[in-house]
């Protein structure tokens, strides 16, 4: 396979041809955060928080789903990228509820995690506080559809490795909700397989196994839980 | 350099933080070195003083005497510090933010037959929605933690006192 040469940071990097910058940078040692990629899953392109810069391009590229070509020049640390990232974290934990303390990941939240990694110690924008539900109608999972980032690493593991393709995204924009089926709760899916893979896959604590429900600092009950958040208008 | 007036205060929290400052131990000796407490609920003090070097927030802004104890805060105090995940992003308060003011105050109070709840005029209004200090006022540093680690307050409030 032919081998091409691009520099990373300054530094020359071989790669081979097909693969994504964000191979080429992390066979070199180069880290670059990521939230939509899962390795062994096609990349999606969506969260926009490996952006790195190429020069020539008048803005920033995701390096999980952009080749590398012959010459690139790549940046991977510039001020603009940086800042542009911490915006998208801001951003997400904007855009739902998300109250670390008393959340099934805590501590093991590959968002928080990246919030954490690049210093991000308060949210600049303001809190959409949206409403959204959870679904535990499936004997062994559920679903918090206020911790969801909308990754879509559930939905292409589903599809890609499972086969089942049990999930979907509904909506548009910040109204975007993950589905199970068309629009059913998860319990009654003719799809889902019970594997589990979409639990494993998720980043956040949107998806979670039943019985993991303790974050170290008390049980939550989740029947309450559902019930305060499915409660209709006063 | 003169000694540095410390303040600590109270909002919509659960006191928590206040227990990660007790919780500095033998940090608190050497904080004390430095600093006088000159407002705070862990002492008895009536009025917020009129000149302040560092403040630590604890608790989001939930209803309109958290707005104004946070408004004096600022007026008269040179870096405030929002102290805790409550006062950074309305954490554990601002659950009740998808469902508004209603819905907190039918959960919590409204009895079966489901009567109107009156307060009367000591209770301060709440707000429809819990927001974070800076949303409110200006806020120089951030402690995250729910609570924050003693030592990520004791790091962070030299960091601040180097500042001044
Ligand atoms: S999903 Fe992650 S960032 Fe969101 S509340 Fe849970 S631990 Fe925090
Ligand atoms: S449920 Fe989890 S894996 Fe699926 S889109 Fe939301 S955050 Fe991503
Ligand atoms: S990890 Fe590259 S866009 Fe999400």
């Amino acid at each position: 396979m032919p081998r091409l040469s691009l520099t990373i940071n300054g530094r020359a990097v071989k790669a081979r041809q097909g693969e994504t910058i964000l191979g080429a940078a992390r066979e070199r040692g180069i880290f670059i955060p990521t939230l939509c990629n899962l390795d062994g899953l096609k990349p999606l392109g969506g969260c926009r928080i490996c952006l790195v810069e190429v020069r020539g391009h008048p803005r920033p590229v995701p390096a999980c789903a952009t080749k590398v070509e012959e010459g690139m020049v790549v940046t991977t640390d510039s001020e603009r990228v940086v800042s542009m990232r911490r915006m998208v974290v801001e951003l997400l934990l904007a855009e739902r509820n998300h109250q670390c303390p008393v959340c099934v990941m805590n501590n093991n939240c590959e968002l928080q995690a990246v919030a954490r990694l690049l210093g991000i110690d308060h949210v600049r924008y303001d809190f959409i506080a949206p409403r959204a539900v959870l679904d535990i109608s499936h004997e062994r999972f559920g679903i918090d559809h206020n911790r969801c980032i909308l990754c879509r690493r559930c939905v292409r593991v589903c599809d890609e490795i499972e086969g089942a393709h049990t999930w979907d995204v509904n909506g548009r924009g910040a109204a975007s909700r993950i589905i199970s089926d068309l629009a059913e709760p998860w319990g009654l899916s003719g799809t889902c397989t019970d594997c589990g893979k979409c639990v494993q896959a998720c980043p956040t604590g949107a998806l979670f196994a039943k019985g993991t429900e303790t974050t170290g600092k008390g049980t939550i009950c989740l029947e309450k839980l559902v019930a305060w958040r499915q409660r209709r208008e006063p | 350099m003169s000694r540095i007036k410390l303040a600590t205060a109270w909002l919509s929290g659960c006191s928590g933080c206040h227990m990660g400052i007790l919780n500095l131990h033998g940090g608190l000796m050497e904080l004390f070195q430095l600093c006088d407490l000159v407002y705070s609920p862990l002492a008895d003090f009536k009025e917020y003083p009129a000149e302040v070097d560092i403040a630590l927030i604890e608790g989001a802004i939930s209803n309109r005497d958290n707005l104004e104890m946070a408004r004096i805060i600022r007026r008269y105090t040179k870096k405030v510090v929002s102290l805790g995940d409550c006062a950074i992003n309305g954490n554990v308060a601002a659950l009740r933010n998808p469902g508004g003011k209603a819905a907190v105050l039918e959960a919590a109070y409204a009895d079966p037959v489901n009567k109107p709840v009156v307060f009367g005029e000591c209770v301060p209004p709440l707000f429809d929605k819990v927001l974070p200090l800076h949303q409110v006022i200006p806020v120089d540093a951030f402690i995250p933690g729910c609570p924050p680690e003693p030592e990520a307050i004791r790091v962070a409030l030299h960091r601040v006192i180097e500042r001044l």
